[in-house]
């Protein structure tokens, strides 16, 4: 078990022509996920590296069975390449790109209420199920397969708690990068569902960080329903009021989203918050060997 | 990016929205010829700044002459005006705003920006305007009326009617209001806005209502879409380093700390500020090079840390996935060629060619402090500074 993707997801790539939707459409390959078309408007007909490419999403689904959407599209164009998606029936769509105005992903969000399609992003890393389906741009070999479900804002620091886990011989079930923009996909409450849900998902690790209000309405969430162990860490602690720090969510605005806020609503939830980031790991394994 | 009331002002009134007649003004002189051209025996000077609070600070001043105008501007221009939200140093008046006075029966507040919670745009009124909306919002949230505005319907009359009538307004204010606010939203998704405030919103004694303050900032990332609007931003009000790391397109904010911070992605880079504020110092920056950084960005970065003179240590940590550590590390030597190196650089690598990278760094003749992990990366770089504070 695992949460959103596993071996038999089929997964397509958006923009599977540039020089980011090659790179890592042949890296998700060679880990073993099945990538089996490609949709690039106007390149119908050709193919990269054996994979077909069409000019449409639907006709993608269509030929070869997509189930999975992954966008590499650049940002003026990526809200469209998510309606796309969404439009033609995929199941899952997973928006790599960074820099989508704002405005785009308002009318997206909205336009997706009315489908069944999940949206992960964007401008986040991606999904990957160790073992059987990596889907972004993660390094796949810091993963491995185990029971720690990881769902996060942030690219690299998600890379840094699998990197810790995993040379503690902790594996991850599934780990899911949310998206460092003010308005996506999935939240920390739906990835937190699903974990929850999961058979084979033992403990949570949720790695937060300044802006907006996600983490505390998680932490409420995590009170209410959640039975498995969580452990979270917030990035951010030092960062001024006002700017913003890289991810465009990444703001502190009118005194909200601090990271003083989060810490202190997840420890009143009775969460297991590690204060350094390089404390992820010997966090999680405290928890599990049930001293923390 | 943020642009200055008088912008705002004239991109608003261009979609209907209703301002006071005014000019900006960058000398004295002009803004006496602007005091003439309004042609009315009171006009408002208001220095132009990208901060909140003028007023109290001393930049706005009612005036009822052409000679009062010029020397209220000739005190203003060239120097700096300290508010509560510029710090200390101030932030240097280099335009004034020379506008028609207006009658004030009431101030009202009036805002709206994309509520992340809903994904949708958010109305935020108030019916104390003029005062500071966090402060109102903290002590008397009942007094805050929200309202979340569909995107795909647009601002319903009836959405704007209530929001009029729960701020008191009465008769023909309330159609006036209904008129605003289409406008301002109008402007707001025209021009890729990710703030637009009206503070104060002022209600005349014979009933018009105008926008007597407004404030505008724009989404970056919906900038390409505006090239007029790009052309507003004002270097003068930002940090010369961020300005420079913006055109290696690095993702750069000052900070006050002596321990330069250079990390690839947002997350990490925040979370590696922390952790050197955890063991005992402070970071001088933010500095995210992001995923696709190649040799010249890299360089780029390790010059505008070093050229912070309060910076007493570096500290650089690059968990490679799409960025490879021989990258990095090529970056790292090419830029201690070209600057003087005289503090102590601590790196810390992982992932994608970081043995190269290692190499690369051993072989350089730089001298490197090579971290383990990141815990080891912050304890090394604070005693290299000698601030470690024990944990």
């Amino acid at each position: 078990m695992s949460i959103l993707v596993n071996k038999t997801s089929r997964v397509l790539t958006q923009g599977i022509t540039g020089a980011t939707g090659q790179l890592h459409t042949r890296a998700c390959k060679e880990y073993g996920t099945q990538m089996v078309a490609g949709v690039v408007p106007g390149k119908g007909g050709t193919s990269f590296e054996g994979i077909p490419i069409f000019n449409t999403v639907e006709q993608a689904r269509r030929e070869t069975g997509a189930n999975v959407a992954v966008s590499y599209v650049p940002p003026a164009f990526a809200a469209d390449g998510i309606l796309e998606s969404a439009a033609a029936g995929i199941e899952l769509v997973i928006c790599i790109t960074e820099g989508i105005p704002v405005l785009d992903m308002v009318k997206v969000k909205h336009y997706l209420v009315e489908t069944t399609t999940r949206l992960i992003g964007p401008n986040c890393p991606g999904i990957i199920t160790p073992g059987e389906c990596k889907i972004g741009i993660m390094p796949g070999y810091i993963h491995k397969q185990g029971d720690i479900g990881v769902v996060s804002r942030s690219g690299t620091l998600t890379y840094e708690a699998v990197f810790q886990l995993t040379q503690l011989g902790i594996g991850q079930s599934t780990c899911i990068g949310i998206g460092g923009d003010p308005i996506v996909g999935t939240s920390h409450i739906d990835a937190l569902k699903l974990f929850n849900e999961d058979g084979r998902t033992r403990a949570i690790i949720m790695i937060g960080e300044i802006g907006g209000t996600a983490e505390e309405e998680a932490a409420a969430y995590i009170k209410q329903n959640v039975k498995k162990p969580v452990v979270a860490f917030i990035a951010g602690q030092t960062a001024p009021k006002g700017r913003r720090m890289g991810h465009a969510g990444a703001i502190i605005s009118g005194g909200r989203g601090t990271a003083a806020d989060k810490i202190a609503a997840l420890k009143g939830a009775g969460i297991t918050v590690a204060m350094s980031p390089a404390e992820l790991g010997t966090t999680m394994k405290a928890v599990l060997e049930g001293h923390a | 990016m943020n642009i200055h009331e008088f912008q705002a002002k004239q991109i608003l009134g261009r979609f209907g929205a209703p301002v006071p007649k005014g000019q900006a003004a960058s000398t004295s002189d002009e803004a006496a010829a602007a005091f003439k051209a309004l042609g009315q025996p009171k006009a408002v000077v208001k220095a132009q700044i990208h901060a909140g609070g003028r007023g109290k600070a001393g930049g706005v001043k009612l005036v009822s002459s052409v000679d009062e105008a010029r020397d209220f501007a000739a005190k203003l221009l060239g120097k700096p005006l300290v508010t509560h939200q510029t710090g200390p140093e101030g932030r240097v008046v280099r335009r004034v705003y020379v506008e028609e006075a207006s009658q004030v029966a009431r101030e009202l507040y009036l805002g709206m920006l994309v509520d992340r919670k809903s994904g949708s745009l958010s109305v935020i009124a108030s019916t104390e305007g003029g005062m500071d909306i966090e402060q109102v919002a903290a002590k008397t949230p009942e007094r805050i009326i929200s309202e979340a505005i569909n995107p795909l319907l647009g601002v319903s009359s009836f959405v704007a009617r209530k929001i009029a009538f729960s701020l008191g307004l009465k008769d023909k204010e309330v159609n006036q209001f209904v008129t605003l606010l289409t406008a301002l939203h109008r402007a707001f998704w025209e021009t890729d806005a990710s703030l637009i405030e009206i503070n104060p919103l002022v209600v005349t004694p014979d009933g018009r209502v105008i926008c007597l303050d407004a404030k505008m900032s724009f989404d970056d990332n919906g900038l390409f879409r505006h090239p007029d609007i790009r052309e507003l931003r004002d270097s003068n009000e930002e940090d010369p380093a961020e300005t420079e790391a913006a055109k290696f397109e690095l993702s750069y904010v000052h900070l006050d700390g002596n321990i330069g911070c250079m990390v690839n992605g947002a997350g990490l880079a925040m979370a590696t500020m922390d952790i050197v504020k955890y063991y005992g110092a402070e970071p001088a920056n933010f500095l995210d090079v992001g995923g696709g950084a190649n040799t010249e960005k890299v360089a780029a970065a390790f010059r505008i840390l070093l050229a912070d003179q309060r910076v007493k240590a570096v500290l650089i940590n690059i968990f490679g996935g799409i960025m490879r550590c021989d990258v990095l590390a090529e970056g790292v030597v090419e830029a201690a060629k070209q600057v003087n190196l005289n503090v102590p650089l601590v790196v810390r690598m992982e992932g994608t060619n970081v043995e190269q990278g290692k190499k690369i760094l051993a072989d350089s003749g730089i001298k490197v402090i090579a971290a383990a992990d990141l815990a080891d990366a912050a304890r090394r770089v604070t005693d290299a500074i000698g601030a470690r504070k024990a944990q």
